[in-house]
């Protein structure tokens, strides 16, 4: 029984039981195929994780986000300056204690380059309804390329706990159609 | 060197007792090390159990019961007192029930051991008394720069430091009862499992020091700065092993709770022992999986480190997800239940409060804990569920519907075994395991379908209604929430009647005096090997087979389905 010592003194000499070998070949095989399908979505799936990152002073990063939403700004919405980068550049959104800063404006289809950092404690950045969802550290600057593929008001909320006013954390992005003819000029040109 | 020079004072009398049921000789300084950590542990959970309820209460909107100051407060409570301290506990009793009762030996230095349970005991107050005082609201994983006060840390060093003398008294007993010849040939599996168990408790709770203890100074302002990433990675080398401890433990249980109420003894020892040995191979690994949408760790980093080790580690427990139920069947069959592929399951003790917590711990964590464990650990698919309360429904999976319904369970045998009483409502305790563990199932699953729909963990407030900027999730994650809320209360229900029975029998059962006849018998073999089938000739596992087979193809399909929900999101590289 398994609470007294093996019956036979050796047990690494038992044999193994056929349904047991069986088993085991198809667990092992399995996680062989997992295994190997993570590294292959890196070739035929669009959706892994960015590795590239920088450290940065959290004050630098607040200055770069502030120095993007001064330039692109095109309206306001509740205080916050709503921003429209040029399509296919660099966007920056900053997260602290408690918003998502500021609110972006983005076309669909178009990839971006979306810087991510905190300025003061760990963030979660989650994507509503799409549920993307990414860890966003203080000193450390991530960049996203991110390709919206539907159009419409999206909210950003905060998944990591960082204090009383965790709840109130949210941010938005708009994502906007482009306009066919400027598509098409930006396909010829390659983009 | 003896372990006795190891140890330092030992002494070397030991007073024994015989089990009338198992004719295991129990030294009674181990037994009384057994009942104060299950005592101790009973109560955290209490504690605990009791801090889980007001959080679902609080996040079922329609009722949103806390506010929010007392939320984060106890949510931080919630999951120091039974992630760490109601379990821990539990596992230092089963230790020393693993060591010196199963090997017939004398336990090294009790009174070293009283040491590291009043360092626990403390450590576990002081860690309690920092979160009720409220400025220590920073969560079971307490991420710098978020900061807590000293004695919150201070007390989890206490409590680990205890936990870490607890393990070398496990050690030192192995030691002694080889030296003392107490018992031939090997050790017994179960003692096989709780030993990987002690051997990764011991890396955790180092890799816990080294992050802790400068976490600690940097509370008391002797440390500037704690670099909120590299507190992650070493972290999760305690967080999530840790938990591996318990998975360990837990699957010594089932071995053992198999063994006592139906004979069973294990398919092949060379495949279980190997299975639990993986574990200590490979499980550590799997904590890179909190990581994985961390900006600044690479993708190759996080492959290697989520990936086929940690399958390997997997494959451990779906080796222990065919051997525990093949050992079943296989004695079962030998006790007689012959007829068909499944009488041996029906006639199985479903009366039988630990063997329902058992077998539910078993179902449950491989169904629910294991395919969404291995899920969430896959590198593109974390993206989906990081940090939404998916996690915690995974972990319910595992900790909850796993490992404290499997402990739970051993209770119902501890009872009248260590503490020699008969077991008090009896009634009660039969329908107890169900209660407890069909709460803890609805509350992972609900929890998983509310994180695939996007819904945050550790939040107060799902509707945003205090936010500059609005956002509503949807009416599913509205319903999800609220089922998680009614399985929180029956799952409640399960705990409440579990306090109530172990706290009434403790005080108030009957005395087990020679030739009683228990309520809830073992198995008539009781502690003398019964049965001689196993690896001497291929016993045909019919029933076994369908099960597992039910099993794989649930995982295949849920696995895939995952990849499906992942394609349809805006492309990210
Ligand atoms: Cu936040």
């Amino acid at each position: 029984m398994a609470v007294t010592p093996p019956e036979q003194r050796i047990w690494w000499n038992e044999p193994i039981e056929r349904v047991e070998l069986v088993w085991i070949v198809i667990a092992f095989l399995w996680g062989l195929f997992m295994f190997g399908f993570m590294i292959a979505w890196h070739f035929i799936g669009q959706q892994n994780l960015s590795k590239e990152a920088y450290r940065i002073a959290p004050s630098a990063y607040e200055a770069k986000v502030d120095e993007f939403a001064k330039k692109f700004t095109v309206r306001e919405e509740q205080g916050i300056p709503v921003v429209k980068p040029k399509p296919g550049t660099d966007v920056y959104l900053l997260g602290r204690l408690w918003q998502w800063w500021p609110i972006l404006e983005l076309e669909k289809g178009v990839s971006y380059r979306i810087h991510l950092s905190s300025i003061d404690w760990q963030h979660g950045f989650s994507l509503q309804p799409v549920n993307i969802n990414i860890s966003v550290h203080p000193g450390y600057e991530h960049v996203i390329s991110l390709t919206p593929t539907q159009s419409g008001e999206f909210g950003i909320i905060c998944n990591e706990f960082c204090g009383i006013g965790h709840h109130t954390m949210t941010g938005k992005i708009y994502v906007t159609e482009q306009k066919r003819a400027e598509a098409e000029q930006r396909l010829a040109g390659g983009r | 060197m003896t372990a006795e020079t190891v140890i330092g004072a030992v002494p070397a009398q030991a007073e024994f007792r015989t089990c009338q049921y198992t004719g295991l000789k129990v030294d009674t300084a181990a037994q009384a090390l057994i009942k104060a950590n299950a005592v101790a542990a009973v109560v955290f959970l209490a504690i605990g159990g009791l801090m889980g309820l007001l959080v679902a209460l609080t996040r079922w909107p329609a009722v949103h019961l806390l506010p929010a100051d007392w939320f984060y407060l106890i949510l931080t409570g919630h999951g120091a007192n039974v992630l760490l301290f109601w379990i821990i506990f539990f596992e230092m009793a089963v230790l020393y029930f693993a060591s010196a009762i199963l090997l017939n030996s004398r336990l090294a230095a009790p009174k070293l051991a009283w040491v590291g349970f009043v360092m626990m005991v403390v450590g576990a107050i002081a860690t309690n008394v920092a979160v009720l005082q409220g400025d220590s609201s920073v969560m079971f994983t307490s991420y710098p720069p978020m900061k807590a006060q000293p004695h919150f840390y201070l007390g989890l060093i206490l409590f680990a430091v205890g936990a870490l003398i607890g393990c070398a008294i496990f050690f030192a007993t192995l030691a002694i009862a080889k030296e003392e010849k107490t018992y031939e040939g090997s050790i017994p599996l179960v003692t096989f499992g709780a030993l990987t168990a002690a051997i990764i408790a011991v890396f955790t709770i180092a890799s816990g020091a080294i992050i802790l203890i400068p976490t600690w100074l940097w509370s008391l302002g002797l440390i500037n700065d704690i670099d909120p990433l590299m507190y992650k990675v070493v972290w999760w080398a305690m967080g999530h092993s840790s938990q591996q401890i318990n998975v360990s433990a837990h699957v010594s249980l089932w071995y053992l709770t198999a063994a006592l109420l139906v004979g069973a003894k294990p398919l092949s020892e060379k495949v279980s022992r190997t299975a639990f040995f993986m574990y200590i191979l490979f499980l550590q690994l799997a904590s890179a999986h909190h990581l994985l949408a961390d900006p600044a760790l690479d993708a190759s980093w996080k492959i290697v480190n989520t990936s086929y080790m940690m399958y390997l580690a997997v494959l451990g427990s779906m080796v222990h997800g065919l051997t525990v139920p093949g050992a079943i069947e296989s004695a079962q069959r030998k006790n007689g239940y012959n007829r068909g592929v499944f009488e041996w399951l029906r006639k199985s003790p479903w009366g039988h409060p630990a063997w329902a917590g058992m077998f539910l711990s078993l179902v449950f964590f491989g169904f629910i804990g294991g395919i969404s464990g291995v899920v969430l650990g896959t590198e593109q698919l974390n993206v989906l569920m990081h940090n939404t309360i998916y996690v915690p429904g995974h972990f319910h999976g595992t900790v909850v519907a796993g490992t404290t319904l499997a402990f739970m369970g051993a209770t119902y045998l501890v009872l009248p075994l260590v503490f020699e009483r008969e077991i008090l409502f009896p009634k009660l305790a039969k329908i107890q395991p169900y209660l407890f563990g069909i709460g803890a199932a609805g509350i992972s699953l609900f929890m998983m379908g509310a994180g695939t729909l996007g819904v945050p963990r550790r939040h107060w407030d799902i509707t945003f209604s205090d936010a500059n900027l609005s956002f509503a999730h949807s009416a599913g994650a509205f319903l999800m929430m609220g089922l998680n809320g009614i399985f929180a209360i029956i799952a409640a229900i399960g705990g409440i009647l579990f306090i109530l029975v172990v706290v009434g029998t403790v005080f108030f059962g009957e005395k087990i005096k020679a030739g009683h006849k228990l309520t809830f018998p073992l198995h008539s073999g009781g502690g003398a090997a019964v049965s001689h089938y196993g690896s001497e000739k291929a016993p045909k596992l019919p029933g076994t087979i369908i099960l597992v087979m039910i099993f794989f193809v649930c995982f295949v399909l849920y696995y895939f389905i995952n990849w499906k929900y992942l394609s349809e999101l805006w492309l990210f590289r």
